[in-house]
């Protein structure tokens, strides 16, 4: 490849002091401040910038905005690569890197490539096609298709960058800053309103960027921006946010924007990377400005070939030209300025060839003045050139505009612009359920009937001209302002006092004819980035895909991250021309969000790692850090799960633990189950509606166990509730429960229950909570209160006593979820590390063992108790889990009573809670397994229920477990089986439980 | 997102609140005299309109307080927003 310097001398709002270097696959090129990745490459004379999806076509820049199609690029490497990144919206940066995607092995030589001459093979609805055959065959072809056909690399490694995000609310949001967003911006802001001005590129102006004529209040129209914005950022209550494209338009005037904070710096930069804002806005004002229509004609692919205004754009703004000797070809007027600014600037302008066989006005006689070739009723209908175009066939059209009349002449040129005229960007009004109307004059959707509290202004309703921009960017600040309640004085609107020339009207083709029937020959691409061609849409139309949503799917069609932004109209004009429809009645496809792509990073923001969602730590979590613990998440807890001791595995540990337990003293930290102080009058009302069972008779100082069901009589949470006062109770609920517990209590008291006198309270922080369970429990506790009396008879099971332990005021209870004598002290969360540290003191002689969450697990499935989210998943009700016991007969009412008394919830066969024994005593079950009657070679087998806990237990000297199985309890000492990939698992129905069954253990 | 006027705290944003599906609901008295399928009604079904739904909002991330609001299930306008026990208002919408 050659070098080529295309920068045009003195053009371009470039920093011509200081050159920038920057690598594209791996070759050093310089370009300056203010340009961006694709105007530095187009300056170097790269015009191959990747390859296309499908075909692995050559492919060059299109556009100079937000939706190109075909520059997508690798940007950065390491940890900080991105992949499908748009080289027209790269600001460039010292050291910048970036790579063409999509070719393998090199841009230059692809091997997929070869797609293109296969492109039978490819045609619409290959994927659907591809599916549809045995899915072993798909298998086969993906690994080839991924690796031929992916869009770049996702980084290996986590993101070093950091992203911010934040929330703003203003009166008026100016979405786009060209002149309507500009002029919308100020009558708002003039009036008094806090204003956002939002606009994506790194200065606002919009299309006056690149304006060479006009003027606007007396001085030329980047002056008049720039005194514009200055007037803006003196106001206080105006925020100009450059770089930020408002992404999505939600309900309610919500708009999510990003602000790329430091990416035009370069990695490392100082500050976030990137900003998320989530605005919402009592008006919204849509400046989105249009976008250039690509011509559909052959072969309208080749690098080199772009949209007219990016031709402009890069000529006026970056001091670029797009090539030596450029082509344009038009239907309209607009693609005249850019040839005659580049025809000013030195470069040679091949011809303009103009689908109009009237092509007259202004414009058009000014370049014939200039002595440019001006083919009226002509069209381009072949291109060549591969790396870059280097020619283009073009034949006289026909009077219809539907064929050519032959003649064709061989034009040399490097570069094309096109114009098939405008389409609005109506996408974010689109967001908002704004409808869509079809302009005849524009031929293309713009804004229908106004959304509540959104103001649109501009070429995004077809206004073209910078008059009529500024005119109704005004008009809509103004108004939109005083909707939001700021009506000072705006003043007038800004006047342009030099027009560029008035347009003549359009001719537009859809489909460019060449002398060969469509789809042989040349491609006449529609959507650039997903290779869909005007062939793709006559075939899916033929396969009767025709509706537009069909037609989308079936091909492809706007699926790109691009969204088909240059592709979408000319698609549904190509459709409904095949039906023989007016385009409004083919109608469109909805736009979604986002506008354009956003990187994960920004929606994350800071909330990744630790900060991804709160940790709650008891006030003993120090301690079990400092013992080794490993710690096993329960909801936001953390929890320790077992104390190794030095060599010890998880199984070791467990197994020594459960046994202390049981022979000694075991110390848990129970701080997380969640707390609730309950007072009021109708506090034991409360309960009583609540729980299963009767709360009414409970006395002063006595604890109960109770079971939550919704009202489909479903389990939803357990606990033990006690009975501090008259009106006064303590209730606890499980770990991950606890704040749903609380809504449910607060739910039926606020909305069923409104003049019940009851308050509910959240204590769980406010009291550390340490079970002592064993037979030498009662021993230890002795040696630290005085004042609590721990005999049988002073103190009996399920009550509560108040007094001091290690002298720290506690409320004792003894409730156990282990079987064995069990005192659970309660003392505020901060004691908690001093009650636990005396009673390990106190405890040494003991032999007294901190236990974690594993061993209190196999404790409790020794005694059969449930726990609520292991053994039930929102399908159990008391009943099922052998609990009948638990559900009063005598309450009038209690939430899910009802229920019980359904066909379905009332049945004999439902899955039951029951037991299950391995016939080999040493082999564990894997939870989750899948119970079955009857065995057969292979699934499918009918699944009677699954393991919901399954353990080796030392103290019963086997394995345990629980399941639910399929009328189970009339099961008991049946074989049943769990099959599993390598083996199958024998195992007997039982009771589910399994330890000290007559409960002798509970007093020591 | 929604802009949602909690009676109590004022206008706040939709994450602050937990949706409580269709209000007015009242909960059956005499529930054993219902038949299966009335009592599944009272549980399961719910309304699902084209136009005004009258729905229970909770300030779940605030004041924790739950109330009514009339919203329009298409254009999510919200109509109306009022408290606990309060009839719901006629909206010819
Ligand atoms: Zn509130």
């Amino acid at each position: 490849m050659t070098r080529r310097n295309l920068r045009l001398a003195d053009r371009g709002r470039l920093d011509r002091s200081q050159p920038i270097r920057f690598i594209f696959n791996g070759r050093t090129y310089y370009g300056y401040k203010g340009d961006t990745l694709a105007s530095a490459l187009i300056a170097n004379g790269v015009a191959l910038v990747g390859r296309s999806f499908k075909y692995h076509r050559p492919r060059g820049i299109m556009t100079a905005g937000s939706e190109e199609p075909n520059g997508l690029v690798q940007l950065g490497q390491g940890a900080r690569t991105e992949p499908n990144i748009r080289a027209t919206q790269i600001e460039l940066y010292d050291g910048l890197v970036a790579a063409s995607q999509n070719c393998w092995p090199s841009v230059g030589f692809d091997l997929g490539a070869t797609n293109n001459l296969l492109s039978r093979f490819f045609p619409a609805g290959f994927y659907y096609k591809t599916f549809m055959w045995p899915a072993s065959f798909w298998m086969k072809y993906e690994y080839f298709i991924r690796r031929a056909a992916g869009l770049g690399k996702a980084p290996g490694e986590p993101d070093p960058d950091r992203y911010d995000k934040t929330y703003a609310h203003c009166d008026v949001l100016v979405a786009g800053g060209g002149p309507a967003g500009i002029a919308a911006a100020l009558a708002a802001a003039r009036a008094g309103a806090r204003v956002v001005l939002a606009d994506e590129q790194a200065e606002f102006g919009g299309q006056l960027l690149h304006s060479r004529s006009e003027e606007i209040a007396g001085r030329p129209a980047v002056d008049w921006v720039a005194a514009a914005v200055a007037e803006l950022s003196t106001m206080p209550e105006v925020t100009l946010l450059r770089r930020t494209t408002a992404f999505a338009y939600q309900d309610h005037n919500f708009v999510e924007l990003v602000e790329r904070v430091t990416d035009h710096l370069g990695p490392g930069a100082d500050g976030p990377r990137q900003r998320y804002w989530r605005l919402r806005a009592r008006q919204v004002v849509l400046a989105a400005g249009a976008i250039e229509r690509p011509l559909v004609f052959a072969d309208n692919d080749r690098p080199g070939i772009m949209l007219a205004s990016a031709g402009r754009a890069y000529a006026n703004r970056y001091g670029v030209a797009v090539g030596d000797k450029v082509l344009v070809f038009t239907g309209n007027d607009s693609a005249y300025r850019a040839a005659l600014d580049l025809a000013e600037a030195g470069t040679a302008i091949a011809a303009i060839v103009d689908l109009r066989p009237d092509a007259g006005g202004p414009l058009v006689a000014e370049a014939r003045g200039k002595g440019i070739e001006v083919l009226a009723a002509h069209a381009v209908t072949a291109t060549r050139g591969s790396a870059r175009l280097e020619g283009v066939t073009v034949m006289p059209l026909n009077a219809a505009g539907d064929g050519v009349t032959g003649g064709g002449r061989q034009i040399a040129c490097d570069a094309l612009l096109m114009s098939g005229g405008w389409n609005p960007a109506i996408h974010l009004f689109s967001h908002n359920r704004g409808k869509l109307r079809f302009d005849e004059r524009v031929q293309s959707f713009v804004p229908g009937e106004p959304v509540r509290g959104c103001h649109t202004a501009g070429a995004m309703n077809g206004a073209f001209e910078t008059a009529d921009c500024l005119a109704q960017g005004f008009a809509a600040g103004r108004k939109a302002a005083s909707e939001a309640g700021a009506s000072g004085e705006a003043g007038s609107v800004p006047t342009v006092t030099r027009a560029e020339p008035a347009e003549s009207p359009d001719r537009v083709l859809w489909i460019v004819p060449s002398d060969k029937p469509l789809g042989e020959g040349g491609k006449h691409f529609v959507d650039h980035q997903n290779d869909v061609t005007a062939a793709d849409v006559a075939l899916a139309h033929r396969e009767g895909y025709r509706s537009v949503e069909h037609l989308k799917r079936y091909t492809t069609m706007g699926m790109g991250t691009d969204q088909g932004k240059t592709s979408n109209v000319n698609a549904l004009a190509i459709m409904a021309a095949l039906r023989d429809r007016q385009i409004p009645e083919v109608g469109h496809t909805t736009f979604r969000p986002p506008f354009a792509p956003v990187t994960i990073g920004a929606f994350s923001g800071h909330d990744k790692g630790d900060l991804f969602d709160p940790i709650r730590k008891t006030p003993m979590h120090g301690w079990h850090e400092k013992t080794g613990a490993p710690f096993e998440d329960v909801g936001q807890w953390k929890r320790a799960w077992y104390y190794p001791k030095p060599g010890e595995d998880m199984h070791a540990a467990v197994a020594r633990e459960v046994k202390a337990v049981r022979a000694g003293v075991g110390i848990v930290d129970a701080s997380t189950l969640g707390k609730i102080d309950i007072k009021g009058s109708d506090a034991a009302r409360l309960l009583n509606m609540v729980y299963t069972n009767a709360w009414s008779k409970l006395e002063i100082g006595r604890c109960r166990y109770g079971l939550m069901c919704g009202e489909d009589g479903m389990v939803f949470d357990d606990g033990v509730t006690t009975r501090l006062g008259e009106q006064h109770f303590l209730m606890s609920t499980t770990t991950g429960n606890a704040a749903r517990v609380l809504g449910w209590l607060e739910e039926w008291l606020q909305c069923e229950w409104p003049d019940w006198q009851v308050h509910c309270t959240s204590v769980t922080e406010q009291f550390a909570t340490v079970g002592l369970n064993g037979p030498m429990a009662r021993k230890l506790l002795a040696e630290l209160t005085d004042d609590i009396p721990l005999d049988d008879a002073a103190f009996p099971f399920m009550s509560i006593r108040e007094g001091h332990v290690a002298g720290i005021a506690a409320r004792v209870m003894r409730i156990s979820f282990t079987g064995e004598l069990t005192f659970e002290i309660n003392v505020a969360a901060s004691y908690g590390l001093a009650l636990w540290e005396a009673l390990m003191a106190a405890g040494e002689k003991y032999g007294i063992t901190p236990y974690g969450t594993e061993a209190m697990h196999v404790l409790r499935a020794e005694k059969g108790f449930i726990i609520v989210g292991q053994e039930t998943d929102g399908t159990q009700t008391p009943q099922d889990l052998d609990m009948a016991w638990i559900v009063s007969k005598q309450k009038p009412d209690h939430l899910g009573k009802r229920s019980f008394l359904r066909t379905d919830t009332a049945r004999p066969d439902r899955k039951h809670l029951v037991g299950l024994l391995t016939e080999n005593p040493s082999e564990v079950i894997p939870e989750g397994g899948q119970v079955v009657a009857e065995l057969k070679n292979q699934p499918p087998m009918t699944m009677l229920g699954h393991v919901t806990s399954s353990y080796y237990s030392p103290n019963v000297g086997r394995s345990i477990a629980m399941a639910v199985v399929k009328n189970g309890r009339n099961r008991m000492g049946d074989t049943v089986y769990v099959p599993l990939v390598d083996r199958v698992i024998r195992a007997k129905v039982t009771e589910p439980r399994f330890f000290d069954l007559e409960g002798a253990r509970l007093n020591g | 997102m929604l802009l949602i006027s909690c009676p109590h705290c004022g206008p706040r944003a939709e994450i602050e609140f937990a949706y409580g599906h269709e209000a007015h609901i009242a909960r059956p008295t005499d529930q054993e005299k219902l038949t299966d399928a009335e009592w599944a009604d009272y549980l399961f079904m719910r309304k699902n309109p084209k136009g005004v739904h009258y729905e229970r909002w909770v300030h779940a991330r605030g004041c924790r307080r739950w109330f009514n609001v009339a919203r329009h299930t298409v254009t999510h306008e919200i109509l109306a927003v009022y408290r606990m026990g309060d009839p719901p208002p006629a909206l010819d919408r």
